[in-house]
């Protein structure tokens, strides 16, 4: 029987550090997905891909708070704004993450149960495969006790 | 090579109906929880939907909630949607909806048999071939350090219908 989903990589901070990386990311699945557990002070993530910090990123999300929804984008700044949220958790889904030809989307959804809900639709203008991804919190730091967890889906 | 994605249980409603799909002895082997319902509830007056609900391990306080919803006319947004007494899932099909047709829902529990307290994600849809159907993106918190070991959904009005499914799968990270 094939095997589908594998875990590739996992951590969990023993200290305060100013972002995370995902390096080293092997090409041979279809798409990548990163669980993200912390339930540190309120903020969202933005992300970086294979250390590109140029105004390549462009976001679009829709949230609610609890009183109203809206919706917001960015456009060609140099990290994925917006993407994912705590206390609570982040689910992000990479689709197609290797290959050579398209320029990379990826689909994130954050979880604060007691600030707001949030889902966000990226890109990243280059079509170069994604080999490391680099999560840092729009304010702050990551504190003790944050789960990080990527995991490999193969298609065949 | 590891296996990663497994199934721990699977419900399906029989004749007759039911008021609650349970699981219950759920192991503390994996790292995350994900379950994945079709459901439709039996409640027939007016043409809305059904709310379904969730208790982890019998606790009916220490809830929160936070939802974004749209219904195809607006897009809104509300919390707490039970008081605290239980976490707000989605919104899915119910009697008086167009027949045939199951609400999709998918919930996913990080770091369930961890020390912290517990926050699920979850996605759910109605679909109703009318001018309104619901769909619901839900962040949940359950403030409670205790590992999940059993999982309670039901809705908050009508019963789960025949056909109605509820899967429960465990993800490990190594």
């Amino acid at each position: 029987m094939p095997t589908t989903y594998e875990p590739i990589a996992t951590h969990t901070t023993s200290g305060t550090v100013s972002n995370y990386t995902f390096s080293s990311i092997p090409s041979t699945y279809t798409d990548v997905i990163m669980v993200i557990a912390d339930l540190g002070s309120d903020t969202s993530y933005k992300i970086n891909v294979n250390g590109d910090t140029g105004t390549n990123y462009s976001s679009t999300f829709v949230y609610g708070d609890g009183s109203s929804a809206a919706s917001g984008r960015g456009s060609n700044v140099s990290a994925a704004p917006t993407v994912g949220r705590r206390p609570g958790n982040s689910i992000l889904q990479f689709q197609n993450y290797a290959n050579t030809t398209t320029y990379k989307t990826f689909i994130s959804r954050g979880n604060a149960s007691n600030h707001l809900v949030i889902s966000t639709v990226s890109l990243w203008r280059s079509t170069a495969a994604i080999n490391s991804i680099t999560v840092t919190p729009e304010t702050g730091s990551f504190g003790s006790g944050v789960t990080f967890t990527l995991y490999g889906v193969k298609s065949a | 090579m590891p296996n990663t994605f497994i199934k721990i249980a699977s419900v399906t409603v029989g004749s007759g109906g039911a008021s609650s799909i349970d699981f219950t002895s759920i192991p503390s082997t994996y790292t995350d929880l994900q379950i994945l319902i079709s459901s439709r509830s039996s409640f027939s007056t007016g043409n809305a939907w059904a709310g379904l609900k969730i208790r982890f391990n019998s606790s009916t306080s220490g809830y929160t909630d936070r939802a974004v919803a749209a219904n195809g006319s607006s897009a809104f947004s509300f919390s707490d949607t039970y008081g605290g007494s239980f976490g707000f899932i989605g919104d899915v099909t119910m009697g008086s909806n167009t027949a045939n047709t199951f609400g999709n829902t998918s919930i996913y529990c990080p770091s369930y048999a961890g020390s912290q307290n517990k926050s699920y994600s979850s996605d759910s849809v109605q679909e109703n071939n009318a001018t309104l159907a619901q769909s619901d993106l839900v962040a949940g918190l359950l403030s409670n350090t205790s590992a999940i070991t059993s999982i309670n959904l039901t809705l908050n009005t009508g019963n789960f219908v025949q056909y109605s499914t509820a899967t429960l799968y465990g993800i490990k990270n190594s």
